[in-house]
């Protein structure tokens, strides 16, 4: 780092994450003056304007790269559209003890005169609420599963190259063509084209003006600064700004630039979840670090200040905040936004370069919690660059991730995409799959697989709510064979996912219908073509993902109940439900044989992997290739984020020995503590599940710094990886941090603040999470040796 | 075809020879080091424990001494019934097809990495009847297998075992025969004479010397330790380990006297200026086996 990025990287720590009412009071009172006046798509992009030429701008001192999407580094604008908070949700944001946002008394005052009033029943979210049938709502709140697009927009995408390439005024001219070859006389959905088209043109226009308005503040502070050399910098971030994003980029600083203008254009029009991710950016970046370097504009040392400005602005934007269930499913400052590293070209060959390696050391480095990174690993990328990537990994920050490049194009071309595109694609957010730039990839929400195995117990009854949210599948006492179980169990998936889908038929069409995300179609193929929204099925790719959580413990949980009761005739099938009810009340001996005495996933072991085999197999049946409502399908991915431990607090002691309230497994990792044969065994266990089927698998993996020291320790962890991706596994993740470090971070947490953990598809401040996070989190096996 | 009494398979091992490796632990060895780091492993009989941290006491098997293994009076029943698994039994007999199967699992990490099987122990020679068999069949299966051996064995076991095995790790302790039975229990008259034996045939030999201190870490050891090794042709490398601790919990938990107690590890200073002696003499050096 040099003296400036480290004073950039040290403010943006300290900074404070707040909520800013800005964003709020300037759409309400646009919303004012022009609800009714206009369709849906155009009214969105005039609020979206209204907001580009009025926000309060931030240069900070020193910055290369600029732009905010709140008022200064780290202060949230909230989407009162969409989910409108309540004068307690922001009294609780301000005081709740974990990824707490300060709130001024100002903000509450403006929301409780302004904004409630207007927003309260008018809301996406209160619409959606009351419209969902009774039947979604007791599974909801039964913790059957959860609804990402509850409050916050449908996001997950990425960028691909097309940005580098042409600037807002080449795709106004892509959408005037497409308005001027509309026709109204044959096409019936003409008139909503041209509405739609128009309203991206108006995008680009809102984002032009941010652009200009940042060129105008440098000029201005050009003007009055008394430093020569910042004030040559001044002039240039004006000359940046005045070029792009209106016009392609020319070097190195312009793509930057270009990238991050586009990228507060999408988090400002809408708060999508995840954020937003330059994808490639080593692919992306290389040409003009080649040029820079070739005419000697641009060094090493400068392109990597000019990145290190970049990544402090990641980590400027915490995450809008969420409320209630959805903040327990992911309560975390971290917005998702990922870089991926390596990975493949369009025309197959290898896609590391130099700035791969740049990037890495920056990585190295920086350790910031966003913008997260993973690297792509396919058969042609070179050891060298994967054993760059697990030195930093060793380290202990959680990061890079890992995915398999080759099964990514795997999983996409299975769903049908082009291979090209899917090479061109890649993973974000934890482990999700997608065409970059091309896609619409929605995550939903997550779904609770344990709770299906403890309806099937109890006839579809929810004895925490008191409601029957499943189907009726009999008293378990008349479950006659292993097979009768678990025929009850997948007529409880089925019946949820059929809840939920229903549910979600109606969340799409209202984004659809009343939410178009107008700039971020403009940048998504083939929006513009198809005179289309990105919440509409404008996209070239649309998938809808269910995440399911918990198949360790269910896996676990079966083959306890196989062996137990069907195969041993220990007890009656009832009696032992009576015991999982009673939460293990005097049969403690029982928990312990069920703890330690059966068969778990993660062992390599074939009795239970087969049942994870077959649950997983059932799951996929339950749910992939459902229609969307947008001409894709509905996929299935296997991931939690913290919702496993949401999961958990829901359900009732389970026949793994896990007990009632304590965390459900996560991602496709063993049950905590479950797994006793290393970590080969765990990545066999995990590689029986058929990756290619899935849009993303998570695997989380923990160490002891002392057993990846050295060489021998990097090779190690090569050829786990290495071998791991030979057997299709998707993705993994690795922790080198030692229980002990973690349970001293926890009891003395002032001492630990900067300590960075993996949870789930993304790292965290250990010290940030949640209590019961925590202990999930040093109760993951260690993979240490004697 | 007979079967052998395992102690241990470990999986994602990555200091038993090259790349990501399943080491199986043999029990018995005829050695009796005070440094041993699994004292469990010496004795040639199967035996129970009973695991102090695990016990939950449901008074089913009181009578066995908890963290002291003991050669007989409990039975496979009795390990099945225990509700924790703290009662189980400590060595396995299987067969080597059977063994080589499991070990199998992990193929792809050992083709990924460069990595194998190693049979280390206890002392696989004890056993050298069935290991070889197992290394044999690794072969045919075009897996690296490797042999990690205290040498104090029959020649033509040490032999036939070693053919089969594309590297061995050689343990040298002493070179004076009248320390080396008073720390092992057994003169080094018949590891020396097969080591010069196996270093004329065997191309791929790594000498692992453990570094203890007081018991072989003086200058005079060494420099014999590294002028014997000079004299060998064929070797590798030599793989200084230091001594650790780890073994003295173990060697209490077993019952057994624990001879080095306080010891502490060898210095960091002290282990690099004795592989720069080895060094200096030509040797190819590394500390605790890390490359």
């Amino acid at each position: 780092m040099t003296a400036r990025t480290r004073r950039l990287r040290e403010e943006s720590l300290a900074a404070v994450p707040s909520i800013s009412g800005e964003r709020a009071a300037i759409l309400t009172e646009f919303y004012k003056a022009h609800l009714g006046r206009h369709s849906a798509p155009v009214l969105r992009a005039m609020s979206f304007y209204a907001l580009c030429d009025r926000k309060t701008l931030w240069m900070g001192d020193g910055e290369l790269i600029v732009g905010e999407r709140g008022p200064r580094p780290k202060a949230v604008p909230t989407f009162p559209e969409l989910t409108c908070h309540s004068a307690e949700d922001l009294r609780v944001l301000d005081s709740r003890p974990k990824t707490r946002y300060a709130v001024d008394p100002s903000v509450i005052e403006l929301y409780t005169r302004e904004i409630i009033p207007f927003w309260a029943g008018r809301s996406l979210r209160d619409q959606m609420f009351r419209e969902l049938p009774p039947e979604w709502k007791d599974a909801y709140d039964a913790g059957c599963f959860t609804e990402f697009m509850e409050q916050r927009a449908p996001g997950h995408t990425v960028a691909d190259g097309k940005i580098y390439r042409k600037g807002l005024l080449d795709f106004k001219a892509e959408i005037a063509a497409a308005e001027a070859a509309l026709d109204f006389a044959g096409d019936p959905e003409a008139l909503d084209k041209r509405d739609e088209l128009r309203a991206m043109s108006i995008a680009c226009d809102a984002v032009m003006r941010f652009a200009e308005r940042h060129a105008e503040m440098a000029e201005a502070a050009a003007a009055k600064e008394p430093d020569e050399r910042r004030r040559r910098e001044l002039r240039k971030i004006a000359g940046v700004c005045r070029h792009v994003p209106a016009r392609a980029p020319r070097d190195f600083h312009e793509a930057l630039q270009q990238y991050w203008f586009c990228h507060l254009a999408v988090v400002t029009e809408l708060n999508g979840w995840d954020s937003f991710s330059p994808g490639h950016l080593d692919q992306h970046l290389l040409p003009f670090y080649q040029a820079g370097l070739e005419a000697g504009t641009l060094t090493r040392d400068s392109a990597r200040e000019l990145l290190e400005c970049f990544f402090v602005k990641f980590n400027n934007h915490p995450a809008p905040p969420k409320v209630g269930v959805t903040a327990a499913e992911s309560g975390t400052y971290t917005d998702f936004a990922t870089i991926n590293l390596a990975g493949l070209l369009r025309d197959g060959r290898d896609g590391s370069n130099e700035v791969t390696r740049l990037l890495l050391d920056i990585i190295d480095e920086m350790h910031l919690l966003q913008p997260s990174s993973n690297v792509q690993v396919s058969r042609k990328t070179p050891d060298a660059v994967l054993k760059h990537a697990l030195r930093v990994i060793r380290k202990g920050y959680g990061f890079p991730s890992l995915f398999n490049a080759d099964a990514v194009v795997e999983e996409q071309l299975r769903q049908g995409k082009s291979l090209e595109d899917a090479r061109e694609g890649g993973c974000s957010g934890c482990v999700e799959v997608g065409a970059f730039g091309k896609e619409a990839y929605i995550l939903t929400g997550y779904f609770n697989l344990a709770k299906m195995l403890e309806l099937a117990l109890h006839d579809g009854f929810d004895v925490r709510t008191g409601k029957r949210v499943g189907a009726r599948t009999g008293d378990p006492a008349g479950f006659a064979s292993f097979d009768d179980l678990f025929a009850a169990f997948e007529a409880q998936v089925r019946h949820v996912v059929d809840v939920k889908i229903r549910g979600n038929q109606l969340v799409e069409r209202l984004y659809a219908t009343r939410m178009p995300h107008t700039f971020l179609s403009v940048i998504t193929d083939d929006c513009i073509a198809k005179g289309r929204d990105y919440n509409a099925g404008g996209a070239r790719y649309n998938n809808t993902f269910i995440q399911a959580v918990g198949i360790g413990t269910v896996t676990d949980s079966l083959s306890a109940l196989k062996e137990l009761v069907y195969e041993r005739g220990d007890l009656p099938l009832a009696r032992f439900v009576e015991i999982l009810d009673s939460d293990f009340t005097g049969h403690e001996e029982l928990r312990q044989r069920l703890l330690h005495k059966t068969h778990k996933y993660g062992n390599d072991d074939d009795y239970a992997d087969a049942l994870m085999t077959r649950t997983f197999g059932m799951l996929f049946e339950a749910i992939d290739g459902r229609p969307n409502t947008k001409g894709g399908a509905y996929r299935l991915e296997m991931l939690p984020t913290t919702c496993h431990v949401y999961f958990g607090e829901v359900c009732l002691a389970s026949a793994d020995g896990r007990g009632e309230g304590h965390p459900v497994s996560e991602g496709i990792s063993p049950v905590q503590g479950a797994d006793r044969r290393g970590p080969t065994a765990v990545m066999k266990s995990a590689s029986k599940m058929d990756h290619i089927k899935t849009g993303g698998t998570l695997l989380n993996m923990k160490f002891a710094p002392g057993l990846v020291e050295g060489d021998a320790g990097v090779d190690g962890l090569h050829g786990l990886v290495r071998a791991y991706f030979k057997l299709d596994g998707h993705h993994v993740q690795f922790n080198v941090v030692s229980a002990d470090l973690l349970r001293e971070a926890k009891a003395n947490p002032a001492a630990h603040r900067g300590l960075i953990v993996r949870v789930a598809g993304y790292s965290d401040y250990f010290c940030d999470l949640s209590e019961a996070l925590q202990d999930e989190i040093i109760e993951r096996t260690e993979h240490g040796g004697f | 075809m007979g079967s052998g009494l395992v102690f241990n398979v470990q999986r994602f091992s990555l200091h038993d020879g090259p790349g990501v490796r399943t080491t199986v632990f043999m029990k018995g060895c005829p050695l009796s080091c005070a440094w041993c780091h699994n004292p469990e492993s010496q004795s040639s009989d199967p035996e129970y424990v009973r695991l102090r941290r695990l016990c939950m006491s449901c008074g089913r098997c009181t009578d066995v001494e908890l963290d002291s293994p003991v050669v007989t009076g409990r039975d496979a029943e009795d390990v099945a019934a225990c509700p924790t698994g703290a009662l189980r039994g400590v060595g396995e007999r299987t067969d080597a097809r059977a063994l080589v199967r499991d070990v199998l699992r992990d193929r792809a990490f050992f083709e990924e990495s460069g990595g194998g099987v190693t049979f280390s122990g206890g002392e696989p020679l004890a056993q050298a009847a069935f290991v070889t068999e197992a290394l044999a069949l690794l072969q045919a299966e075009g897996v690296h297998t490797a042999l990690d051996t205290c040498g104090f064995g029959p020649w033509p076991a040490l032999r036939s075992a070693a053919e089969r095995a594309n590297l061995v790790l050689y343990d040298l302790k002493l070179i004076d025969d009248v320390r080396h039975r008073s720390a092992t229990g057994a003169s080094n008259a018949l590891i020396l004479a097969n080591l010069r034996s196996l270093a004329q045939v065997h191309r791929a030999l790594w000498i692992r010397v453990p570094v203890v201190p007081g018991v072989n870490d003086d200058d005079a050891n060494m420099e014999a330790t590294a002028a014997f090794v000079r004299s060998l042709p064929g070797v590798d490398r030599v793989d200084l380990l230091p001594y650790h601790p780890a073994g003295e919990a173990k060697f209490a938990r077993a019952g057994l006297e624990t001879p080095l107690r306080g010891t502490p590890p060898p210095p960091p200073g002290r282990l690099e200026s004795l592989a720069r002696a080895f060094r200096a003499r030509g040797l190819h050096t590394t500390i605790g086996g890390r490359a």
